[in-house]
């Protein structure tokens, strides 16, 4: 990355930081550090129809920091969930998303929770961005009572109203024109918000993205599509689907952005540059360049489509919380120490919230039948025989 | 009962009972020559190396199908027969169907690939108003009839709302399209064989749970079975039963412990779900007098609702009980409710012995 003089500890440069004003021995609680830094980032942006954002990001030590808790949580969170499924407990589906964090915690950092996300099946780590709770991660992926989706959702479908968190979709690219509803709903209420509505590289093929695309654009609605483009739409990879892999042109009219999706930094200002974009023009592309370790799902072993020293090159280059870690210790805002700690801390809150999600129980067989329709309007079940059972539910 | 055990119930009995008998006994409809042991996959596999090689003009497409399938249905045959006769298409299933279309009416076997059942909503439009209407519209000059869908389809344990769905029902309601269900292995080649070489677009689904589970002996041979043709399985003369797909395992599990308590169950596989064999069944229930229709899908407007409908205009004279119906409940397929969703062989058991009963 740009800093990479820097990780010589003894030369300090003097054109990107804004020196701190403590020394090492009286160093200034970093959680509560807003002092401003800027970092260029490594990859710059390209972009297509509009003028691409500046390549300084303007961060601090606190939300560095952030960061880099928030991702470790997250890398943390699914080698958990790896786990958990090859124990049973969790069934069904598993898609994880380790590797690109970055897209997840740089988004929240330039939004609010005002602002409406909505994705697909790979959704475990923008929950937790969005406000989401390890507890409720766990519960429901081990479809729990105590689960975000009350169990009744699984893996694939998590939800969170209240920071307008709008899931979780089985279905690939079903999200996208959804998300152009969200957006027009925003606009309509006039509450300077907008909509991110996520799909992967495999989902870029779906007609339902150039209707969504042209309905945006038509109606100039606060719509940022956002294209996770980890290369690889299951085992097929993105040379072997798309004639075009440049899924920021895809757009045409609309304009779009490629970002190093493996940069938090770069995702955050290419996220706050596409919200004040859309407030006032109208949709916008981002594509996330991004990498996932793992497969597809847990049924995927992933190397079978993509060699190991892909895997692991990536892993060593480009790897968001390494990065975000050597910005750390390249500005000296943290040991060594105290980031291992973080990362110790984090791995406890992990086991000990899986004991705790263990103890929640199953959902009630009545759950079953509730939530089919709104309450007040009747679900009849009956059983083998209709003279046998007969059960109007609430 | 902890869930897990009821879950374990129903593998357990699932892999019994097709594991150690086959169902197609009861009538030779195929010769037993140079029979080889296998499984679905497998079975499915030879159809399509078979309509491959014999047909120079049959293609096979959908995602993923390259390498062999997600379920190893189309192993071997990209390299076999070429990258330009088996392809990979991207993630577009309105794409392929249509495209599907197109192609079979140039005078090819499109034999397409829809990854999972649950998936093939998008294409949905181009079923029902391109390829079923295609050759009335037309009057005759044109058709696509050279085109197969293929989905795998039902329960598998763990699927949840997107990996178990039976929609078989959505297409049976579309005059101009078939809509085939095998049982095993060895009725799933003939099958097959019998819908790419049908002059009429067909869906066939494949029951994904006995894609591993199902293990039969299977003819080498090029061979086929009668569509819209279907078949009494188990003989009896208190009730008759109708299923397809991969629930005749169970209902047949429900047959013999009915029989353990005198009632004598005939068990018949519709195969062909539209147009559906009504003689065979309603031949049936003249003997019984009695009728019991089990699927997965959802109960309300669920394939069986025309059965029992048909059936009580042929034979309401002749009906003892009512029609039953045990079927999938009307939710949306559940994650952690699947085994209280599913139409199990208790609750076919117990519809049984209140029809008899009646």
């Amino acid at each position: 990355m740009a800093l990479s003089y820097l990780r010589s500890s003894s030369s300090r440069s003097v054109n990107l930081l804004k020196p701190l004003s403590s020394s090492l021995p009286l160093r200034r609680p970093i959680s509560t550090d807003t002092t401003p830094i800027t970092v260029e980032t490594s990859v710059p942006f390209t972009s297509h129809q509009c003028d691409a954002p500046s390549c300084s990001v303007e961060t601090n030590p606190k939300e560095l920091l952030t960061f880099f808790r928030d991702m470790a949580l997250m890398r943390r969170m699914e080698i958990a969930a790896d786990s958990l499924y090859k124990a049973k407990l969790i069934r069904g589906f598993c898609h994880l998303y380790d590797g690109q964090e970055a897209v997840a915690v740089g988004m929240e950092a330039a939004i609010t929770k005002k602002d409406c996300i909505i994705t697909a099946y790979r959704d475990h780590c923008t929950f937790i961005g969005r406000g989401g709770t390890l507890l409720e991660v766990f519960a429901e992926l081990m479809g729990r009572q105590a689960g975000c989706s009350k169990g009744k959702g699984g893996s694939m479908h998590f939800y969170k109203k209240d920071s307008n968190f709008y899931g979780g979709h089985g279905i690939v690219g079903a999200q996208v024109p959804l998300g152009c509803g969200l957006a027009f709903a925003q606009k309509y209420s006039k509450d300077e918000t907008v909509t991110f509505a996520l799909y992967g590289d495999g989902a870029a093929n779906q007609g339902q993205l150039f209707e969504a695309l042209n309905i945006s654009a038509l109606w100039d609605l606060p719509a940022i599509l956002v294209c996770e483009n980890n290369h690889y739409g299951m085992g097929t990879a993105e040379w072997r689907a798309a004639k075009s892999p440049a899924y920021y042109k895809r757009g045409d009219y609309v304009p779009g952005l490629k970002v190093d999706g493996m940069d938090a930094l770069a995702v955050k200002q290419a996220c706050k540059f596409a919200k004040e974009h859309a407030l006032k023009n109208g949709p916008i592309i981002l594509e996330m360049d991004t990498y996932r370790y793992h497969g597809h799902s847990m049924s995927d072993p992933g190397s079978t489509y993509r060699t190991r020293d892909e895997i692991s090159g990536v892993r060593q280059e480009r790897d968001p919380i390494e990065r975000i870690r050597k910005l750390i210790l390249s500005h000296d805002l943290a040991t060594e120490k105290e980031l291992k700690d973080i990362e110790k801390e984090v791995r406890k809150e992990v086991d000990d919230t899986i004991t705790q999600a263990k103890e929640s129980p199953m959902p009630e067989p009545s759950e079953l039948f509730t939530n089919v329709y709104a309450k007040g309007l009747g679900v009849e079940s009956f059983g083998a025989d209709r003279k046998e059972v007969r059960a109007t539910l609430p | 009962m902890a869930l897990r055990n009821i879950i374990g119930k129903r593998i357990g009995n699932g892999i019994g009972l097709v594991g150690r008998r086959s169902l197609s006994t009861s009538t030779s409809d195929v010769e037993n020559r140079n029979a080889k042991s296998m499984n679905l996959y497998s079975a499915i596999n030879q159809a399509l190396h078979l309509a491959l090689e014999t047909d120079p003009r049959a293609f096979v497409f959908g995602e993923d199908v390259s390498f062999g399938g997600v379920f190893r249905c189309t192993t071997g045959l990209a390299d076999r027969f070429g990258k330009a006769r088996v392809f990979n298409t991207p993630l577009c299933e309105q794409g392929i169907v249509g495209f599907g279309i197109g192609l079979a009416a140039m005078g090819n076997r499109a034999i397409a690939e829809i990854q999972f059942a649950d998936y093939i909503y998008p294409a949905f439009d181009q079923i029902v108003n391109e390829a079923a209407k295609f050759r009335y519209r037309s009057g005759n000059q044109f058709n696509c009839g050279g085109l197969t869908i293929r989905a795998p389809y039902g329960a598998v344990g763990h699927g949840g709302h997107y990996h178990s769905q039976s929609p078989e029902a959505f297409f049976c309601h579309v005059p101009g399209i078939k809509v085939v269900i095998p049982r095993s292995p060895r009725q799933a080649k003939g099958l097959l064989l019998s819908c790419i070489r049908d002059p009429n677009p067909v869906v066939f689904f494949e029951p994904k749970w006995l894609y591993r589970l199902a293990v039969e002996e299977v003819p080498e041979h090029d061979y086929m079975l009668p569509l819209s043709k279907a078949e009494v399985i188990r003989q009896g003369s208190d009730i008759t039963l109708v299923g397809w797909g991969a629930q005749l395992s169970i209902m047949e599990q429900a047959c013999i412990e009915a029989e353990k308590d005198g009632i004598s169950c005939e068990l018949i596989d519709l195969k062909t779900l539209i147009p559906w064999d009504k003689e065979t069944v309603e031949a049936s229930v003249r003997k019984t007098g009695r009728v019991l229709i089990s699927h997965e899908a959802p109960v309300t407007g669920g394939f069986g609702a025309e059965i029992s409908a048909s059936i009580v205009e042929r034979c309401f004279l002749r009906l003892e009980a009512p029609v039953a119906r045990v079927c999938g409940l009307d939710t949306p397929f559940p994650l952690v409710f699947e085994p209280f969703y599913m139409p199990s062989k208790n609750k076919v058991l117990d519809a049984i012995k209140a029809t008899v009963n009646y």
